[in-house]
């Protein structure tokens, strides 16, 4: 490290973590209200989403939503997997809790005695981030095997065929929402990490 | 022919309920969702706003890497028989009691970039070589299911009437209404057909007599039925739900 340079503090929440979250914010929720709009124009399942969540207003404009906000989506997720490693975000940040820890965490924060340091992962966040990075990977693979099952049969048959593939898109799409969900909540009991990702405050030190 | 198939006189009682269920659903269309609230309004594909325009260049952008990504060799999976779907779900743009019979006379039309001139009956079709496919038919909606069709591959049938192979366009004009068009790489695809046969039987009107296409590498509502005219051209035909806003490739 060049010496000249007053080590600093870094930010718990990056620019670039910032920007890309509150894109994302954006295009997730494009790909989820289309998506359920889509979802509705032919149910797999007993029920369908009441009309005024669904984005487009009939099928076709929910498609066109959802085949342009997937390059939102696609583009953004590069960069993001791109950085994450470049960074050292990724090695830094998320890896792999070990599960004793993943137990002891998660004891305390379901009794809500889980402390929460910006700029510092607990085993519970880790699991979560990991899981939800997981998830919209899938969400992408398990999307361009139904939207190509023909061009790209050898990823639709991995999914178990099309009419399969497709109930995988939409029962993962639930996990992703569920995390958002959880992702709130915490967010409300640690509003500061709210206004961190929006202007970017100090990494707080680590107990 | 099936020209003489009858179909119950439907009263105006008899639909009431579907009529009131059409009108909710207009008048639902016409007012906010919270997709459109939060996400910017003038979402829809049909008005002129600049969003609407965004979306539709995407949507072209997405034809031509369909366009790209489409490998004309690249064969759709085939089922065996015991995997054809029934009963087969029927489906148009209009209700099934509205299915029209085929209308005296008929003769398939050929028109555009062709030196073959002269319309075509059903015997003629059926001189022509025919294969047969069991393939899944994807509908835009997300559901699928599996059926039997044979009839003359398109291809052969392109160049039997000299068609201009290199025009981007061929489109297929139905005597109910409906309209489509494919590119021309997906027309000349081996598993391209004009149907005359659904499930080993002529087709019947529902299922698109007297021809059809049948096409398992688009999705379903490419596959045009109750054929009236085919049209090799230069020039882009667009098709009923294309012009509202499907996207017009719709490769799968």
């Amino acid at each position: 490290m060049p010496l000249h340079r007053q080590p600093t503090v870094s930010a718990a929440h990056p620019g670039t973590i910032r920007l890309l979250h509150w894109v994302w914010v954006y295009a997730i929720g494009c790909m989820v209200f289309s998506g359920l709009q889509i979802y509705n124009a032919s149910p797999s399942l007993p029920f369908t989403f009441p009309r005024w969540i669904g984005l487009g207003g009939w099928l076709g404009a929910a498609l066109a939503w959802h085949f342009s906000a997937m390059w939102l989506l696609a583009v953004t997720g590069m960069v993001y997997l791109a950085y994450g490693f470049i960074s050292g975000h990724f090695q830094r940040d998320f890896g792999v809790p070990n599960p004793r820890l993943v137990s002891r965490d998660l004891r305390a924060a379901l009794t809500f005695r889980l402390g929460h340091r910006l700029g510092h992962y607990n085993a519970v966040q880790r699991l979560l981030y990991i899981s939800v990075i997981a998830a919209l990977l899938l969400q992408v693979v398990t999307g361009l095997a139904i939207w190509k099952p023909v061009q790209l049969g050898a990823l639709v048959n991995l999914f178990g065929g099309y009419p399969i593939a497709r109930n995988i898109h939409l029962a993962n799409m639930f996990l992703i929402v569920a995390f958002v969900i959880v992702h709130v909540v915490l967010v409300g009991i640690f509003p500061r990490t709210l206004v961190s990702m929006i202007v970017g405050l100090p990494a707080e030190p680590k107990s | 022919m099936n020209s003489s198939r009858r179909f119950p006189v439907v009263k105006i009682a008899d639909i009431r309920p579907e009529l009131r269920q059409l009108q909710r659903r207009a008048f639902l269309r016409n007012t906010l969702s919270l997709g459109g609230l939060t996400l910017l309004t003038g979402c829809d594909l049909s008005t002129n706003s600049g969003v609407d325009a965004a979306l539709k260049s995407i949507l072209r952008f997405d034809d031509k890497l369909q366009g790209a990504l489409f490998n004309g060799r690249r064969l759709a999976p085939t089922y065996p028989p015991s995997a054809v779907t029934r009963p087969f779900r029927f489906n148009a743009y209009y209700p099934e009691w509205q299915v029209r019979g085929v209308p005296d006379g008929w003769r398939l039309e050929v028109a555009g970039r062709i030196s073959q001139r002269g319309a075509w009956t059903i015997p003629a079709l059926r001189a022509l070589p025919q294969v047969e496919q069991i393939t899944r038919h994807i509908c835009i909606e997300g559901w699928s299911q599996i059926g039997r069709w044979s009839g003359v591959p398109l291809r052969a049938f392109l160049q039997r009437i000299g068609a201009d192979l290199r025009a981007p366009f061929v489109s297929f004009r139905c005597f109910d209404g409906y309209s489509t068009s494919i590119d021309m790489a997906s027309a000349l695809h081996p598993q391209t057909l004009l149907a005359l046969d659904f499930d080993r039987q002529p087709l019947a009107p529902e299922w698109g007599a007297p021809v059809r296409l049948r096409i398992p590498t688009k999705l379903g509502f490419k596959s045009a039925k109750n054929l009236q005219a085919i049209e090799v051209t230069r020039t882009f035909p667009g098709g009923f739900w294309e012009n509202q806003g499907y996207d017009w490739f719709s490769g799968v």
